[in-house]
């Protein structure tokens, strides 16, 4: 477990840098607000509502096709670093769940979720 | 005291925490030198010199530029979520030092910082922590542009990432281990084909069944981090400036020592998985040369990334989704199990 010692010195270390980065120039750089400056940038004209309105439904749909997909990838690698320990059977096995994600993803295709008219 | 210094841990931790100074002031400096690099390669291809008045031939811009960027006014719009505003910067650099502490860059143990036996996956974790800081950047300011942009570069990202991790699977098929030093050890020496050795170094690209998930990785590459021609997320010509519109002074200098951080962490990993790591000529022999080899191979990757910027014009964004999620998505998987039986066979025939 020591190993990971220096990982988690890299993550304090990470977080601590964009942490004291922000804190330093909050102290030393100037500010002179008034209501304009702090408008939303909408090319020079008045902002028109928020930014906190809907978006396309499409976005939602990648993020659930992304989960299922990464799961897969999730899977392939413990059997790919034992591969040569599982012989065989697990090359079949893994063929096989390939094809069954294969056959969902041309489900997708004909039911045309990946287009983005 | 003493007790203390024979302490294992403690010296571990001594050792990570020279090793993470360096690392952090040579990055710094490197990504300076970069965008250094990135405008002067990109004035020369478009017939300009680029930077040339601070110092000798512009040398001194980097310094500048940060000097400036350090005492710039800064703005936090109005009706912006002020914490997820702070963080996302945070994050935006985050994951690039996180991945660092596993890439080996050298033999070990003078240029091995950690070699933890998943370190392939912590770098695929840091890879998409790397969307947060976008996507958050994007929804806090409250900014329209800034939303499209971190709603793009979301969908862009994770899209990406599905390729580039299924691209890396047939280097661990070959390796057998997830540890980047054992995936740099699977490289060494010279390779062996049609029964005799080649005068070709033993690494992943110059095997057949690797040639198509580095090039896959590499187009990922663009995407992941965000740049040209798959820079839609800050698309300036509709998005003004995409995620980071709204962030001014240090936090925006975040975003793009970020980006730039990125793009060494990534190169890294594709040095180390496909191009041999360290290996070179004369490693053997004299074992800081290994570095010598990791960075000609980091820069000449590096310089590649700058030189397609500056020469492919941008994507539209339903050709960057189809592109990924219809060409890169099937053909990763189906090199993952062509090089599965091929190994198979190879192994057992």
């Amino acid at each position: 477990m020591l190993a990971y010692l220096p990982v988690l010195l890299f993550v304090l270390v990470g977080l601590g840098f964009g942490a004291v980065t922000i804190g330093l120039s909050t102290i030393i750089v100037p500010r002179r607000e008034n209501a304009v400056k702090n408008s939303a940038y909408e090319c020079g004209v008045e902002p028109v509502g928020n930014a906190r309105g809907r978006f396309s439904v499409k976005f939602y749909l990648v993020a659930v096709l992304f989960i299922l997909f990464d799961i897969e990838a999730v899977f392939l690698y413990p059997w790919a670093v034992s591969f040569h320990q599982l012989g065989l059977y697990g090359l079949i096995e893994m063929v096989l769940f390939i094809l069954i994600l294969l056959a969902g993803y041309f489900y997708l295709l004909k039911k045309r979720a990946l287009e983005w008219e | 005291m003493a007790a203390l210094m024979q302490n294992e841990a403690f010296q571990v931790a001594l050792w990570a925490m020279v090793k993470v100074g360096i690392i952090l002031g040579v990055m710094l400096g490197v990504v300076s030198y970069l965008i250094y690099a990135e405008r002067k390669i990109c004035g020369h291809i478009q017939a300009r010199t680029g930077p040339n008045r601070v110092g000798p031939l512009g040398l001194l811009q980097p310094i500048a530029d940060v000097g400036k960027l350090l005492f710039k006014e800064e703005f936090i719009p109005a009706g912006a979520n002020k914490v997820v505003f702070h963080i996302a910067p945070i994050l935006a650099v985050f994951p690039a030092i996180v991945t660092f502490s596993v890439i080996p860059m050298g033999p070990a143990p003078m240029f091995v910082v950690t070699d933890i036996n998943v370190g392939l996956l912590l770098f695929l974790a840091m890879s998409s922590l790397g969307v947060y800081a976008i996507t958050l950047g994007g929804w806090s300011s409250n900014n329209k542009y800034a939303l499209l942009g971190g709603l793009r570069s979301s969908a862009q990202m994770i899209s990406y990432e599905l390729a580039l991790g299924l691209s890396t699977i047939p280097v661990l098929l070959r390796s057998g281990t997830l540890s980047l030093s054992g995936i740099v050890d699977s490289q060494a020496g010279n390779l062996k084909a049609f029964g005799t050795t080649l005068p070709l170094p033993n690494w992943g690209i110059f095997h057949w069944y690797l040639v198509l998930p580095f090039f896959i990785f590499l187009i990922c590459s663009f995407a992941e981090t965000n740049r040209a021609p798959f820079d839609l997320p800050e698309a300036e010509g509709e998005l003004v400036a995409g995620f980071h519109t709204e962030y001014s002074s240090m936090k925006w200098a975040l975003f793009f020592l970020g980006e730039y951080m990125n793009m060494i962490v990534i190169c890294s990993i594709m040095v180390t998985l496909y191009l041999g790591g360290w290996h070179g000529p004369g490693v053997d022999k004299f074992a800081p040369l290994g570095l010598v080899w990791f960075l000609t191979k980091l820069f000449a990757l590096l310089f590649f990334f700058i030189w397609v910027r500056w020469t492919y014009p941008r994507l539209r964004y339903d050709q960057l989704m189809g592109f990924g999620w219809k060409v890169l998505l099937p053909a990763s998987i189906v090199n993952v199990v062509i090089a599965a039986v091929w190994l198979y066979w190879r192994a057992n025939a």
